[in-house]
């Protein structure tokens, strides 16, 4: 039988405010446990939240971003659960109204082709404490910094139909959180997690298959293996006879497998209700126009943008405006180098050639952007041949000094001067005189091709430096 | 000297402010009648004796200097619901009865601020669940009207120890009555204010829609200086009303005449005790003395407020306690044998018998299921109580009647049957679902003990309300009588 | 509605309140008293009417994103049961 892969995607954002949701505690991560917690995060007796603005602007920019409406009211509900690292045995959520409302977004499919995903909606949430399972003598230490934190939840429709899809919407959602700064996207750090729903059905069959909800995906390699992982499972159940069980499955990435939460737990019972400490949070047009006034340039506009402007391929265009420190550091580059074209080879080339060698992100290149402009421009203005740079790059990464600063030292500028190179053309053609004689009884055809070693000659006489264009000129004049 | 625990807080401040007594020594003659009543009474939970002289040391300074307000040097004690930064805050409970409180709620630092000097905590029915005092941990309160009676509740520590004359004035909160209900049957003034005029902050959380903080002394008058102090805005509760406080003082002296006042027809049915009835008129009397105008209205919904309120308050609470789990403060069980086991006997062992029984019925409501029978019910028979205050008010200025059904009946009368407990608060709920402002003053006693006239009245209308009771405590006495051994 | 034995465990346990099996039935009465008493509001017709979560009109206020709160653990753990290095104990969760 032929089975379709249904699959939708809950996102936990957290956002990139400097203090927490409902308190005045700083969200900076990495801090020793329970230093940035406060008696609002504590969940002291007596305490009182009062709602981050800096949170609420960041969800209206991120609906704003996937055309979704912005509930003009919407209101905060507890989630009522006991776990050591929800301190207040509730989680401040939103249930019934969320701020954002439907959306959606656009991912590319390998074929080529587009296709739109639709977000339920999104909502604004506090983030729980962290449980340590290391060992303190049989316990399990709290750590209650990060309780508090702001969270986007963001919940796709169950439009995604294979792992790569649900990779290509997760890296879209991802997309467009760091351009609007509303996220670092760091997730080694948790700042973005992913849980997949995932089910099987028969290929034409209307309704669902029953879902499992697979959790602790906090990488896109993980996402993709984690759901072809369950698929796979959910098929195996079906065609041997059995029923797909609706439950909460962790994906063990060291065995490649998703497993049954042991947890003898009762249905959950959350037992919403709007949380009484808290108003209808209403918010005004002017509100929301005053946040999407300064709302950066999304993925979609930037790439074409950089088409039209720099006049890029749509595929360099795509690769260039791919995250937003990405776009940033190119424009950098353009902005010093001037050569739009020259800018984005030497950034996709040798940049991207050199961090994918060594490993390392975009954001620890020890190549600054202005540095990487600077070099490209003294390609774009004939001061170093293409050749040369490559050599002058290498410099770059190994000592992090500027290009000038090490053509200088060097001597690697090139020879421009149209009188010494005529003096060394000369010498190599005195030199090969069998040579010139061959290549002007040549077929014109094969002419070409044939420069080429005249080229080699000049070029290594002058140890590289001669401007290759006019040696060519040069050389074609004389050997005509 | 000893006429000092009789005088009113103006007559206190006027004294201090002459040097007519420092404040140590004001301090000193309260804690010595702490010492020498309370063990009949059980009213304090903590007395902070020398913290009470450290800071009456400092409000005679600020005096001396001239810095002082009307209300520095003069002592009061807090409800135990209180966050006091420092001192234990147990909410008359055993799950906090190791809590000392690492700050201090916003009605302590604002009344701390004024240079009032906190004498100690007061007793309380646990979490504030309770309406005689008999649910603390820490004992019953008796009334010192006679003290094999209760001195109602939550509040009951506070509205015995002003009664004894055991502090000037103390703070209390009301979420279905609190406030009111003790200061009717302790014979004392106290009020609740429009809901979110007090800040919330460090008050320990019952039922979050409903709290409200409120004074509790001996007159409108006294009410009216400590309502300047406590209410206003405050940005750490979201339900703070930014608004300004109105002129309390300069309230109490405006005409009453030509008044409206709501006699709420509802509040003088079956149930009500024939001596509160008489009580109640008999002030009426005196109001119609006075040149106000009696008119009867109607709140045809409020036989549901009890019903409505026991859902809405116990759904709150079941959340609002669920942070007591053992872990970060409170009491936490003996050689937990796991997660569940700390959570469940944590919690088993620090909450009393009142308590669980309203978590248990607060879950209930909020299950899967049940949500909308009850809850989402309670919320909309919420919205037909306030609808009916809403149509009184456009036929009269304040509304009328008995606190209580009846006078403080005995200890353990009703402590094994809920549902009679939950009946005592039937007149002052309502007010609660509104949100709306309320107090209790003295009326002619009964049987020998105190009864509870309630103004009700329109939101942020507190003024008016003191203005009224200021006026009939101005032709009456029934505020100055004191009970027998205490005086 | 009836409240069943095993609707209070199932209470008890969501509430996480241990319950001694022997106080079970006394504990169900009560409850059931209490839910008779609030079963009242059934009489009610409440069609059309808004739910009121709040007394007041009111809208939510927004504080400024500023970090206002210092670093206070260890007062804040003065008071806590079971701390070790400065983080809160409970008996070990298995996930």
């Amino acid at each position: 039988m032929a089975w379709e892969t249904v699959i939708g995607l809950e996102i936990h954002v957290q956002l990139t405010t400097q203090s927490k949701i409902f308190s005045g505690a700083s969200t900076r991560f990495g801090a020793e446990p329970n230093t940035q917690a406060c008696l609002v995060d504590l969940g002291f007796p007596g305490v009182l939240p009062v709602l981050n603005e800096g949170a609420v602007r960041r969800a209206v920019l991120f609906g704003t971003a996937i055309e979704a409406e912005i509930a003009r009211r919407s209101v905060f509900a507890r989630k009522n659960y006991f776990y050591p690292d929800l301190p207040k045995g509730y989680q401040i959520s939103q249930y019934e109204l969320p701020i954002v409302g439907r959306g959606h977004v656009e991912i590319l499919l390998e074929n080529g082709e587009r296709k739109r995903i639709g977000v339920t909606r999104a909502h604004l949430e506090e983030d729980a404490g962290k449980s340590l399972h290391e060992d303190f003598h049989g316990y399990t230490g709290i750590d209650l910094n990060r309780a508090g934190t702001p969270l986007l939840e963001i919940v796709s429709e169950p439009d995604l139909r294979s792992a790569r899809e649900a990779v290509a919407y997760a890296k879209k959602i991802h997309q467009i959180v760091t351009y609007l700064g509303i996220c670092d996207g760091n997730m080694q750090e948790g700042s973005f997690r992913m849980d997949a729903n995932v089910s099987v059905r028969p290929v034409g069959q209307e309704e669902f298959g029953t879902r499992t909800e697979l959790k602790n995906l906090n990488s896109f390699r993980f996402l993709e293996r984690a759901i072809d992982f369950e698929v796979e499972r959910q098929i195996d159940v079906l065609e041997s006879g059995g029923e797909v069980v609706q439950e909460t499955r962790l994906y063990d990435p060291q065995k490649d497998e998703t497993r049954s939460m042991r947890t003898k737990e009762e249905a959950n019972d959350y037992r919403y209700f709007p949380d009484p400490d808290l108003l209808p949070l209403v918010i005004d047009d002017a509100f929301i126009e005053e946040t999407v006034r300064d709302m950066p340039e999304l993925p979609e506009a930037r790439r074409r943008r950089f088409e039209e402007q720099y006049g890029l391929s749509a595929y360099d265009a795509d690769v260039l405006t791919a995250t937003r420190a990405a776009a940033d550091y190119y424009e950098a580059v353009v902005a010093v180098a001037g050569d739009a074209k020259l800018a984005a080879n030497w950034m996709m080339v040798e940049l991207y050639g050199a961090l994918n060698k060594a490993g390392l992100e975009l954001a620890e290149s020890p190549i600054s952007a202005k540095a990487l402009g600077e070099l490209v421009l003294r390609i774009a203005d004939d001061t170093i041949s293409g050749k040369i740079a490559k050599t002058v790059f290498e410099e770059m990464w190994q000592s992090g000094r500027s290009a000038d600063a090490i053509i200088d030292e060097k001597g690697l500028k090139q020879i421009t001067d149209s009188g010494a190179i005529e003096a060394i053309v000369d010498e190599v053609l005195a030199e090969n005189a069998q040579q010139v004689e061959n290549y002007r009884n040549a077929d014109p055809k094969k002419q070409p091709k044939m420069l080429g070693f005249f080229v080699g000659q000049v070029m290594k006489k002058s140890q590289g430096k001669a401007n290759p264009k006019q040696v060519n000129e040069l050389l074609r004049k004389k050997l005509e | 000297m000893s006429e000092l625990h009789q005088k009113s807080l103006r007559e206190l401040g006027e004294g201090l402010a002459a040097g007519a007594f420092s404040s140590v020594e004001l301090t000193e003659h309260f804690l010595q009648r702490i010492r020498n009543h309370d063990p009949a009474l059980n009213s304090f939970i903590t007395v902070s004796d020398r913290e009470a002289l450290r800071q009456a040391g400092a409000a005679d300074e600020r005096i001396q200097k001239g810095e002082g307000g009307p209300l520095t040097g003069i002592p009061l004690i807090h409800k135990d619901i209180f966050c006091t930064h420092g001192v234990k805050t147990s909410c008359g409970s055993r799950m906090l009865d190791n809590f000392i409180s690492p700050y201090d709620a916003t009605v302590v630092e604002k009344l701390a601020d004024a240079g009032m000097v906190m004498l100690g905590k007061a007793n309380m029915d646990e979490f504030a669940m309770g309406s005689s005092n008999e649910t603390s941990y820490y004992g019953p309160v008796r009334n010192p009207w006679d003290t094999e009676r209760v001195p109602g509740g939550s509040s009951g520590g506070s509205a015995a120890a002003v009664a004894a004359r055991l502090a000037p004035a103390a703070t209390g909160t009301d979420t279905g009555g609190s406030i009111r209900q003790p200061a009717a049957l302790c014979g004392i003034t106290g009020l609740k204010p429009t809901y979110g005029r007090v800040s919330r902050w460090g008050m320990i959380a019952f039922a979050s829609s409903l709290d409200q903080a409120g004074p509790m002394a001996r007159s409108a008058e006294d009410c009216a200086l400590l309502l300047s102090v406590m209410a206003g805005f405050d940005e750490r509760d979201s339900t703070s009303v930014d608004r300004p406080v109105d002129d309390y003082l300069a309230a109490l002296e405006q005409p009453v005449k030509g008044l409206r006042v709501g006699v709420v027809k509802e509040f003088f049915g079956e149930g009500l005790d024939s001596g509160v009835g008489a009580s109640i008129g008999e002030a009426m009397k005196v109001l119609e003395g006075l040149g106000v105008e009696l008119v009867e209205v109607s709140l045809p919904h409020s036989r549901y407020s009890v019903p409505a309120y026991y859902v809405v308050a116990p759904a709150e609470a079941s959340s609002n306690l669920a942070r007591y789990d053992g872990v970060r403060f409170g009491h936490r069980c003996e050689d937990p044998k796991d997660l569940e086991d700390l959570y469940k006997r944590s919690r088993a062992e620090g909450f009393g018998a009142e308590v669980k029984r309203r978590i248990m019925i607060g879950t209930y409501a909020l299950s899967a299921g049940y949500y909308d029978a009850y809850y989402l019910k309670a919320q909309k028979v919420r919205q037909v109580i306030a609808q009916d205050f809403r149509n009184a008010f456009d036929q009269a200025d304040l509304l009328l009647g008995p606190a209580s059904p009846e006078v403080a009946f005995r200890l353990g009368e009703k402590s094994d049957d809920p549902v009679s407990m939950y009946l005592s608060d039937i007149y002052t709920i309502a007010v609660n679902l509104a949100g709306l402002p309320a107090l209790s003053m003295p009326a002619p006693r009964a049987h020998g003990l105190p009864v509870g006239l309630q103004l009700i009245g329109n939101y942020f209308d507190e003024g008016r309300l003191l203005n009224l009771a200021h006026q009939l405590q101005l032709a009456t006495d029934w505020h100055l009588q004191t009970p027998e051994g205490f005086e | 509605m009836t409240l069943e034995r095993e609707d209070v465990e199932k209470i008890a346990h969501l509430a996480r309140l241990a319950v001694a099996e022997e106080q079970l039935e006394t504990l169900r009465g009560e409850l059931a008293g209490i839910l008779r008493l609030v079963e009242q509001m059934d009489e009610l017709d409440t069609g059309d009417i808004l739910p009121m979560a709040h007394p007041l009109e009111m809208t939510q206020r927004l504080r400024p994103d500023l970090v206002t709160e210092e670093n206070h653990r260890e007062e804040y753990q003065a008071v806590a049961p079971l701390v070790e290095n400065g983080l809160y104990l409970v008996p070990r969760v298995i996930e």
